[in-house]
């Protein structure tokens, strides 16, 4: 079989998304597993432990529960926005990753039953090499929003719409400073690509930007917990005074689909953290081969630390959230990225 | 399938969500309804802009204008809970004759540019960030930069002083 460049690429693309798409699935649902058992421990409660080996197939239980439950749609909710809402935010979620890299590029062996073209073929980890990856990135995460203003608009009823509101209030907020924080990154690696901003954090474990740019790390790990909306900045589902929030009047699989775009949104936040701060597949001690095991292992220390957080911080005030986020981290991302600024001048004079 | 034709698809496709969302927009009576489908318009514009090459600038279409803009617009109607419009009584045929005769007026401008001007279908170029940069602060366009910038500047002192002024004086 002989394939022109252009299939080859596609065909290669196409085994990259469904193999990632593959593996966020089965991480949403091992993620929310392990963040019961988490808490659970962090309480001094047993969690989840009856369905299968140590509680294991909780996960399937959930899936197969949610599936063959009864879909309700209000009454006098919009039916088209109500539908459409939870497939925004899981679309706007998934096309998200398509530019997060896994590590810098890998060669398939040479097995000889392989088609030619596919033979020692050097392959990028990461689905699409955007040169404006924090950018896109950055734009899909204030799509996502409409995801959660929309279905708690469309489901006509006061809990969710203020659920709705302040989401957008606290993401509109947030965003703002998660920018920022990024803009300091790009002035020092020079670049929006997210693997120049990888590269630009070789070599010992002080060039990583959590630690060369501390500041901008510290406004991301905060505005990355709202902007996910995980506690202590979950204001949009506070379960004491919103019910359930803006998917109070959601059921079954478009329940589920909420909170996969949650869990994927915060996969996403985990990868971005580990790229752009904790040096993504860098190990941190020249000599030390660069590998996807050390990104992935990154990843997984930031989705431990939402759950820790979760299981530590109690929930903000509304008033606390957008002084804390208007009033503090906006001015410290501004401060820091004319401090950076003016270094990267400074170095290059 | 080429790329060629595959990209053509795409435009097409993208052209028609855009056009469709924006006539949806104007027709809609509910306010909420408008500024969803107006998001539409504007993604599926950062998508064509995306498909002629420029990813920078339809990642910035979407984080300043679907992104930043429209959650604003969306957060006035919700907080307002901004019901259908209300139309004013025996207004409503002036209004139409009015919106009648201006939109033939503007068809037969769009209708003659068409005719007149034959420009080439938008080719290859530089988009980066870079390029576009070096367009925005070289000397012909950086007075007109700054000037917007202080306008917005402005605008944004303006707001400020009417948010901050005091209710019970």
């Amino acid at each position: 079989m002989s394939l022109s460049p252009v299939q080859q690429e596609l065909a290669i693309s196409t085994v990259k998304v469904l193999v990632i798409f593959g593996a966020l699935m089965t991480l949403f649902s091992v993620m929310t597993y392990v963040e019961r058992r988490v808490l659970a421990f962090m309480q001094f409660r047993l969690g989840p432990n009856r369905t299968g080996p140590f509680g294991l197939l909780q996960p399937v239980a959930d899936g197969i529960k949610l599936f063959f439950k009864e879909e309700v749609t209000p009454a006098g909710a919009n039916k088209f926005l109500f539908v459409a809402a939870p497939a925004l935010a899981v679309i706007t979620a998934f096309m998200a990753v398509a530019v997060v890299p896994y590590g810098g590029t890998v060669s398939l062996p040479h097995w000889g039953w392989m088609p030619d073209w596919l033979e020692g073929r050097r392959i990028a980890l990461q689905i699409s090499d955007l040169d404006v990856g924090v950018l896109y990135l950055f734009a899909l995460s204030s799509l996502g929003v409409y995801g959660i203003v929309m279905a708690g608009w469309a489901a006509n009823n006061k809990y969710t719409l203020i659920g709705g509101l302040r989401s957008s209030a606290q993401m509109f907020s947030y965003e703002l400073a998660l920018g920022l924080s990024f803009v300091s990154l790009i002035l020092v690696a020079g670049s929006f690509r997210i693997h120049d901003i990888v590269d630009s954090q070789k070599g010992w474990i002080l060039s990583w930007n959590a630690i060369r740019q501390l500041p901008a790390f510290a406004v991301f790990l905060v505005a990355a917990t709202a902007e996910v909306n995980r506690t202590p900045f979950d204001l949009p589902e506070a379960e004491t005074e919103l019910v359930a929030g803006f998917h109070t009047e959601y059921s079954s699989m478009r329940f589920a689909l909420l909170q996969m775009a949650e869990y994927i949104n915060m996969i996403t936040a985990s990868a971005m953290g580990a790229n752009l701060f904790l040096g993504g597949w860098h190990f941190g001690i020249p000599g030390v081969p660069d590998s996807p095991v050390w990104f992935i292992g990154k990843m997984l220390a930031f989705l431990f630390f939402f759950i820790w957080l979760r299981g530590t911080v109690p929930r903000f005030r509304y008033d606390q959230l957008m002084h804390f986020g208007w009033k503090v981290l906006v001015p410290v991302a501004m401060a820091w990225i004319f401090v950076a600024a003016a270094l990267v001048l400074w170095r290059q004079s | 399938m080429s790329l060629a034709l595959f990209h053509a698809i795409l435009f097409y496709m993208f052209a028609a969500v855009a056009v469709g969302a924006a006539l949806a927009m104007v027709t809609q009576r509910n306010p909420t309804y408008s500024a969803f489908a107006l998001i539409v318009t504007l993604v599926s514009l950062a998508a064509v802009f995306g498909l002629l090459g420029s990813p920078f600038i339809a990642a910035l279409q979407i984080v300043v204008y679907a992104g930043a803009i429209m959650v604003l617009f969306l957060f006035v109607l919700m907080l307002l809970n901004v019901k259908a419009e209300l139309r004013a009584e025996g207004e409503g045929r002036v209004f139409t004759l009015v919106a009648l005769a201006l939109g033939a007026v503007l068809a037969g401008e769009v209708g003659s540019v068409l005719v007149a001007v034959r420009t080439p279908m938008a080719g290859a170029f530089d988009a980066s960030a870079r390029a576009v940069a070096h367009v925005l602060f070289e000397p012909r366009y950086l007075y007109v930069f700054e000037a917007t910038s202080i306008l917005i500047l402005a605008s944004l002192v303006g707001a400020i002083a009417l948010a901050k002024r005091d209710p019970n004086p």
